[in-house]
């Protein structure tokens, strides 16, 4: 039998081919756990090169976490695990919109001036490019403020 | 087509055939008066910003239609210097009016109006991003120089890095196979995501530093102000002010169906002198904000589909 990269979990999240160089970011998007946390980086992978892990127990991730991750790692996997065993498995994917996930860059923007909330839409998925709806700037990925 | 109480928020939401359906709105208006057709409708003036064309001839639109107005032209004498949010003031004007126009010191405001309020929004200038209104006069005054606005050469000049009538204006005018050549110091050039978007819709265009290089080719020279404080080092701004300067003596070669356009107000990058030729149509352009806004004003309000 193959043996786990990382610990495994009963019940929970795993967090599958993260680019190295995003794998604490997503740990840290995701915040405080109450849980048990296992994280791996470097691990060889046949898709991305090199990829990073993260298995989350006892947790299952919303929408917005999601919406946060397919910032970070718009290629990333994300398994369910019940039992010990992938009850559910899916691709992170761009949504056609981001509301209240990125934070706008531009200053002048009313939506860091009024409690309005953001929205911004894909204009590009790969590579990411998002247009916020009320300032109208375009923002590349690497300018991408998460909030 | 049917515009009744649809918001006018950015040139990007308007279609070429919608862009188009309102410039023959406007030349109907201006061929036939129609003192009625608003008859009882009020429109909210809400100018957080200074501004003189655009709240006149917004407001002298809606009068010559037989509505009214109601508004401010200075929001310190408002609840908002009492902290008011310009979501809860938009909540309560849309009660006091059929459709509001605004203009706003702040990057989305007016879209964030639009989605508080149910009457039809107006965006008349909101911080750097769009004045859509200017940008259909600016179309509508090319239609009238040059009788029409397919396939001409239009050069950009002046600050094209932040200045929004000429972001709003290139991706209009990009509906329109025109060929289009900017001019602007290295600093000041047409923002990369701009450029970009011509790029992939395929337009032809060129990038200058000196007006010299393309005013004998081109069919409509947009001028626009370069502003002092916009350039990092100030000795920069001094080596190229005069560059930018148009004055008669540049205008020896240019084609004789030439139109010289200017948002106004200008400070000096159009000379006095220029206006005595027969190139000059700045302040025939400013006269076109009339039968714009109020077509603008009668679609919106269903005086006219």
């Amino acid at each position: 039998m193959k043996k786990p990269l990382v610990g495994e979990i009963g019940f929970g999240t795993v967090i599958d081919h993260i680019p190295c160089t995003a794998t604490f970011k997503v740990l840290q998007l995701l915040g405080p756990q109450d849980d048990l946390v296992v994280v791996g980086n470097h691990f060889s992978s046949m898709k991305i090169g090199k990829k990073g892990i993260i298995k989350i127990a006892n947790k299952i991730l919303t929408e917005k976490e999601l919406s946060k991750i397919a910032v970070l790692a718009p290629k990333a996997t994300v398994n369910v695990i019940n039992n010990g065993k992938v009850q559910q498995k899916y691709k992170i994917t761009i949504p056609p919109q981001f509301k209240n996930v990125i934070k706008c860059i531009n200053p002048n923007c009313i939506s860091n001036h009024e409690n309005s909330g953001t929205l911004f839409c894909v204009i590009s998925a790969n590579p990411l490019r998002v247009k916020c709806n009320y300032c109208e700037i375009v923002i590349d990925k690497e300018e991408i403020q998460l909030q | 087509m049917n515009f009744k109480g649809k918001d006018v928020i950015s040139i990007d939401d308007f279609s070429k055939s919608e862009i188009i359906h309102v410039l023959k709105t406007a030349e109907r208006l201006e061929k036939k008066a129609m003192p009625n057709i608003l008859k009882g409708k009020i429109l909210g003036t809400l100018f957080f910003e200074p501004s003189t064309r655009t709240r006149l001839s917004f407001e002298s639109s809606m009068k010559q239609l037989g509505g009214n107005t109601i508004g401010f032209a200075d929001a310190h004498a408002t609840s908002v210097s009492k902290g008011e949010t310009l979501h809860d003031t938009i909540k309560m004007i849309e009660h006091y009016s059929d459709a509001i126009v605004i203009r706003h010191p702040l990057d989305g405001a007016a879209r964030l109006a639009a989605e508080a309020a149910s009457v039809p929004v107006i965006n008349a200038g909101d911080g750097k991003n769009q004045h859509p209104t200017q940008t259909l006069l600016d179309l509508f005054t090319i239609k009238k120089a040059q009788g029409k606005i397919s396939n001409l050469h239009v050069g950009i000049v002046g600050d094209l890095k932040y200045g929004r009538t000429v972001h709003s204006l290139t991706k209009a005018l990009s509906h329109f196979h025109c060929k289009l050549s900017f001019v602007a110091p290295p600093a000041l050039r047409m923002p990369v995501q701009i450029i970009r978007e011509l790029e992939e819709k395929n337009i032809v265009y060129s990038e200058h530093e000196r007006t010299e290089d393309i005013i004998s080719d081109v069919d409509i020279l947009y001028c626009t102000r370069i502003q002092r404080e916009r350039f990092p080092d100030p000795r920069e701004y001094e080596r190229v002010k005069n560059s930018y300067i148009l004055d008669v003596p540049l205008l020896k070669n240019v084609k004789k169906n030439l139109k010289i356009l200017h948002p106004l107000p200008r400070v000096n990058e159009v000379t006095t002198a220029v206006d005595r030729t027969p190139y000059a149509y700045y302040f025939q352009q400013a006269s076109h904000g009339i039968p714009v806004r109020k077509a603008i004003l009668a679609l919106v309000l269903g005086g006219l589909r």
